[in-house]
């Protein structure tokens, strides 16, 4: 296992993205998300698409790792636009394609659609590709701090995030020990049919998950023992603060969303 | 006249009422900014005492006192800031993401303000030597340096007594070197009990005293030296004593008068170049 295993997709930078409190980007993206399906013309989809790019380039990301991000969407895109030149039957025939006639409001809207896609996998991918799983964390159990209130376990839910983060390389290391160790013995994962295949997982799963349990235990009295007792009382030394950027940056997307409701169709 | 800080009077303990008795009728006491080290094989009880002492476990009879205050679930927090303890696995007890966030864990559940947070981990990180490592994720730790964390952790909440639950026993023999060192470093330092679980007779012989468990019962204590005198009684209970002590008891039989139990090597030289000055 190398030392620079990364959990996410985190890209360290150190661009003004990067800075910025994931409070503010969560919240940005939530209503970027939402002000997305309003676009319907032109103008308010360039809004939209100027922000997200003018994001991505902040941060400096080389492109492959976004490329990388939106990878497994790429099909989706496609097919969403094949589908809507098929379907959609709206405008002037533009042309045919064997037999299929392909209307012109069947290529905007499939356009429209695609680019719809294409914008939201794009910002929701800078979120993790700027901030780290902790920071996100953190993030969450400031921004569901209010739910306190209603009873909803919002530091259990944050602290139960940040161990399984702090214990995926752990539990990683450790399948890779007995996935050597069980093949030492002769079985096999690599080959075979898909049912041995599946059946030779199980001689993998028990023991990681005897081990886990025997961790969760362990962990459970060492953070006794360390005066654990609950959220109640505590201090906290990761500290989020919205300062100038995320204010600037705010007041910026407050813009383009302005825009967005003033250029609609 | 020295001042016990940590005292068990007649405890006794099983983990359930059909188990077999862990502990029975122990009485010992621990001194403030002593080191004691309690040795005995496996099932001898010794990791059971370590549990008792800042109230994870809770004695069947008996009391245990710690800093005038009896044990009770009323005070078992104060009892906790106050008894700080490592464990075996290095990688069960690391709770944050960082090194950082980690030696912050035990600050944050006690309410520290985050400002006197920052310099207690500088703090305690320098006095480990681990301040270089503040940003690193456990996985790119060896184990003797998470170890250190781990004292590190302890050491921020100031207690007045620190336990090594047999904190050395899944480390290679530079992980131990580690922490014994360290450990000896912090006793320098600062004002602290130091109690020690092993069942590693090499560890003991830092120690200002050594309780020898066995069976759930106290079967010796005195210091390091003393112990190291017995030979033959320490074998027949399962313990093997290191390798200077035996080559000292060999000398002995000899026929050659080595007079002082030797704990180390350097202490071995000594004697066997004097050995025949009459100064």
């Amino acid at each position: 296992m190398n030392s620079s295993m990364v959990i996410g997709q985190y890209v360290p930078g150190d661009s003004p993205v990067h800075h910025m409190d994931p409070r503010a980007k969560i919240t940005i993206i939530f209503f970027f998300v939402i002000v997305v399906f309003f676009a319907n013309s032109v103008a308010s989809y360039g809004a939209l698409a100027l922000f997200a790019l003018l994001s991505v380039g902040v941060t400096k990301i080389p492109p492959r790792f976004i490329a990388k991000g939106l990878k497994p969407v790429w099909f989706l895109i496609i097919f969403t636009f094949i589908l809507h030149l098929v379907v959609t039957k709206e405008g002037n025939v533009l042309f045919s394609v064997l037999g299929f006639d392909v209307y012109s409001g069947a290529l905007i809207q499939g356009v429209a659609i695609s680019l719809r896609f294409f914008l939201l996998i794009l910002i929701t991918s800078l979120l993790t590709l700027t901030t780290t799983p902790i920071a996100i964390t953190d993030a969450i159990e400031s921004i569901l701090h209010p739910l306190k209130r209603i009873k909803f376990p919002v530091h259990e839910l944050a602290l139960m995030m940040s161990i399984s983060l702090r214990f995926i390389p752990t539990l990683m290391q450790e399948t890779e020990k007995i996935s050597k160790a069980q093949a030492s013995r002769g079985v096999d994962f690599r080959t075979g049919p898909i049912k041995e295949r599946l059946k030779a997982i199980v001689p993998l799963l028990v023991p990681l998950f005897v081990s886990a349990f025997k961790r969760a235990e362990e962990l459970a009295m060492a953070m006794e023992a360390r005066g654990y007792q609950g959220g109640e009382g505590r201090t906290k030394l990761r500290e989020l603060a919205l300062r100038k950027i995320d204010y600037m940056v705010l007041v910026l997307f407050t813009f383009v969303i302005i825009a967005v409701f003033l250029t609609r169709a | 006249m020295e001042q016990s800080f940590l005292e068990f009077q007649n405890v006794s303990f099983q983990y359930r009422e059909d188990s077999p008795v862990v502990l029975d009728d122990v009485s010992i006491q621990v001194n403030q900014n002593e080191w004691v080290a309690v040795i005995g094989h496996n099932g001898s009880g010794k990791s059971t005492m370590a549990k008792l002492m800042n109230g994870l476990l809770f004695p069947n009879e008996g009391h245990v006192y710690v800093d005038g205050l009896k044990l009770s679930d009323e005070n078992i927090w104060e009892i906790r800031r106050k008894v700080g303890m490592v464990f075996q696995n290095p990688d069960n007890q690391f709770v944050g993401t960082t090194v950082k966030d980690d030696v912050a864990f035990g600050l944050e559940n006690h309410g520290i303000p985050r400002e006197e947070m920052i310099k207690r981990i500088a703090h305690s990180l320098k006095a480990v030597g681990m301040e270089e490592y503040e940003d690193h994720e456990p996985h790119r730790l060896s184990g003797g340096q998470k170890q250190r964390v781990a004292i590190a952790s302890v050491l921020a909440v100031a207690p007045s007594m620190i336990i090594l639950d047999e904190a050395t026993a899944m480390l290679d023999p530079k992980g131990r070197k580690e922490i014994m060192h360290t450990v000896n470093q912090v006793r320098q330092e600062r004002d602290v009990s130091v109690v020690t679980i092993t069942h590693d007779l090499n560890e003991v012989t830092l120690a200002d005293r050594v309780i020898v468990m066995n069976k759930g019962n106290v079967w010796f204590e005195g210091t390091p030296r003393e112990l190291f005198e017995q030979k033959g009684d320490l074998q027949s209970i399962g313990l093997d004593i290191p390798l200077v002590s035996k080559f000292a008891h060999e000398l002995k039989e000899l026929g050659l008068n080595v007079n002082k139990q030797p704990l180390n090597h350097e202490e071995l030289m000594d004697e066997l170049w004097t050995l025949h000055s009459t100064m």
